[in-house]
């Protein structure tokens, strides 16, 4: 990146967005740089499964257009950003990652997607993911990986990996992701950038192709904590398409965002730093915890006894949603049709072998497991209990604590293939943040610097009280003012 | 826990997944693998807890006015279909 335009998509996305305020810089300028950095990146990163150009650019001439009558709409309007593949985009392909939507043009946009046009957002395009958000390293896609841009040969976690290489590697000012046991905050911990899971119900999910209903969540990813306020901002707060989106008020999240960290308290599961987080990982959060500590936050230990059971809920209660919600790719109504021929039998089944990649067809035999008859109380009955007990141990923690500080990841992004073979081992990397999905609880992932030998990013992960996102955001902001930003990542030659 | 290859199948039937002879032992071992880890969860004492079967306990959704409102018409909502007949999604003849 040289010159003007390559220091543009240096600016944070509230930085732009006061430039183009001011009319220092365009809509137009600040959508051809960053569409220019994606046709000369994104070759190796794989980060975009489909780029909007001539859209981008029709927007952003109407940004500028508002912007020169004095008329924006608010602080994203004329910045480019970026939807996970996930979200319902009328008009354009979304495909979930999965060759059984490929060629699917919805008829309809997402809530989130309207919230954001209806700010005047520019969309840059739709980027990659684990085929239906299943995985953690975007190894899942169908159509092609997506890298880590801070090392090549790694993967940047997933399933909303394209959302945070995009991001990190300055090809967006920002991205949407969604969460349902990880998939926003465990990409932004390896790929170096903000992520935030909102509280269950605080975002609409009307318009976004569902994984597991009672644990979905959408959200944004951006490369600091104030653009990540400012995303959620905009697509927050109850929608009638949703009966699971709460009516509470949206707080004003950056009216609190610099009020530090002064008389806030971090509790700290124990359990979180034992055994199995990789050193350089524990050292970078306890470092974190340390600097709460001077910056005048008191921090007190708490218990969260049933986080060892979350990973064994998790992975009864996402597949068994998963079996239903996957239900619906049949061959029928939308979709790849394969088999028909054979009558109708043949073409459910044939449709869903072409169509489905081996992980969502392991997690519809395991959910179809748990779900049937004779197995569902063992099961699936018993999960949804263990999530009871997981919610038990953060209220009782909530009542000595405002948030709860631990690491997103035992470990900094693992390579490319090293896990692809073993399930289990890859579900295993989920189980600091599976449990606030489960309990339907906010969290943040936050850098927290370099890993000190591999030199790789470390998020910090913050969990609050239901629909306290406030609060996230202003112990984060406390932090990340405190160690100032990461370095960019090292530049991608073409 | 160790499941079957007769189980497996039984599981793809349901399931109505075509799976090949290597997927079925491919997913035989992986799903009896992760059925070994839930396992775990039976040593906790569940009795007497509530499941969790809603994620917004104790909010109750307002309900909007049961009122006409225009949805997708029919050439939208048909436009993804895999074939299609007038207004109706074609499917395979069901009954001979």
């Amino acid at each position: 990146m040289s010159g003007s335009a390559g220091s543009l998509l240096h600016l944070s996305l509230l930085e732009l967005s006061e430039a183009l305020a001011a009319r220092h810089v365009s809509s137009h300028e600040a959508t051809e740089a960053a569409l220019s950095r994606i046709a000369q990146t994104d070759g190796r990163l794989g980060a975009f499964l489909k780029v909007t150009a001539e859209r981008a650019r029709a927007q952003a001439a109407a940004a500028d257009e508002r912007a020169a009558r004095g008329r924006r709409l608010g602080p994203l309007d004329g910045v480019p950003l970026a939807l996970k593949d996930l979200f319902l985009t009328r008009g354009i392909e979304t495909t979930a990652g999965s060759r059984i939507l490929e060629g699917f043009i919805p008829p309809y946009d997402a809530t989130v997607v309207e919230r954001l046009e209806a700010a005047g957002a520019v969309l840059l395009g739709k980027l990659n993911m684990d085929e239906f958000a299943m995985g953690s390293s975007t190894e899942n896609s169908a159509f092609k990986p997506c890298r880590n841009p801070w090392d090549l040969s790694r993967t940047p976690g997933g399933s909303s990996g394209g959302s945070a290489a995009a991001v990190a590697a300055r090809q967006a000012f920002g991205a949407l992701g969604t969460d349902t046991g990880g998939s926003i905050r465990e990409p932004a911990a390896f790929c170096g950038v903000v992520g935030v899971k909102p509280t269950y119900g605080r975002v609409s999910r009307y318009g976004v192709v569902a994984f597991a209903s009672s644990l979905d969540q959408v959200g944004p990813l951006a490369r600091t904590v104030g653009d990540a306020a400012a995303l959620l901002q905009v697509i927050a707060g109850r929608d009638d398409r949703d009966m699971t989106s709460s009516p509470r008020p949206v707080e004003d999240y950056l009216a609190t965002l610099e009020a530090g960290a002064a008389g806030l308290t971090v509790g700290v599961a124990r359990e979180w730093l034992a055994a199995g987080v990789d050193p350089g990982v524990a050292q970078r959060v306890e470092e974190a915890l340390a600097t709460y500590a001077r910056l005048g936050a008191r921090i007190v230990d708490v218990a969260l006894p049933h986080t060892r059971y979350g990973i064994a809920a998790y992975y009864l209660i996402a597949p068994a949603e998963a079996s239903s919600n996957l239900a619906r790719y049949d061959g029928v109504r939308f979709g790849l049709r394969a088999g028909a021929e054979g009558g109708l039998r043949a073409m459910y089944g044939e449709t869903r072998r072409r169509g489905f990649g081996p992980e969502p067809k392991r997690r519809i035999m395991l959910g179809t497991y748990a779900l049937s008859a004779g197995y569902y109380d063992a099961y699936y009955l018993r999960a949804q209990k263990v999530r009871t007990l997981l919610r038990r141990d953060f209220d009782r923690a909530f009542e000595r604590c405002d948030v709860i500080a631990g690491p997103v990841s035992p470990t900094v992004a693992f390579r490319l293939g090293e896990r692809v073979d073993d399930p289990l081992q890859m579900y295993l990397a989920d189980v600091f943040t599976v449990t606030c999905n489960l309990a339907a609880l906010p969290g943040l992932s936050l850098p927290c610097g370099l890993h000190p030998t591999e030199k790789l990013p470390v998020g910090l992960q913050l969990i609050g009280r239901p629909f306290d996102e406030a609060t996230l955001f202003r112990a984060a902001r406390a932090l990340e003012r405190e160690l100032g930003p990461l370095p960019a990542p090292p530049e991608i030659s073409a | 826990m160790s499941l079957s290859v007769e189980e497996v199948r039984r599981i793809a039937l349901l399931a109505r997944l075509e799976l090949s002879p290597e997927e079925e032992r491919l997913f035989q071992g992986q799903l009896s693998a992760i059925l070994d880890y839930v396992e775990q969860m039976k040593e906790l004492d569940v009795s007497g807890v509530e499941p969790m079967t809603h994620a917004l306990a104790g909010e109750a959704p307002p309900l909007r006015e049961d009122l006409a409102r225009p949805g997708l018409a029919p050439d939208e909502a048909l436009a993804n279909a895999p074939a299609r007949e007038g207004t109706c999604f074609k499917v395979p003849r069901i009954i001979e």
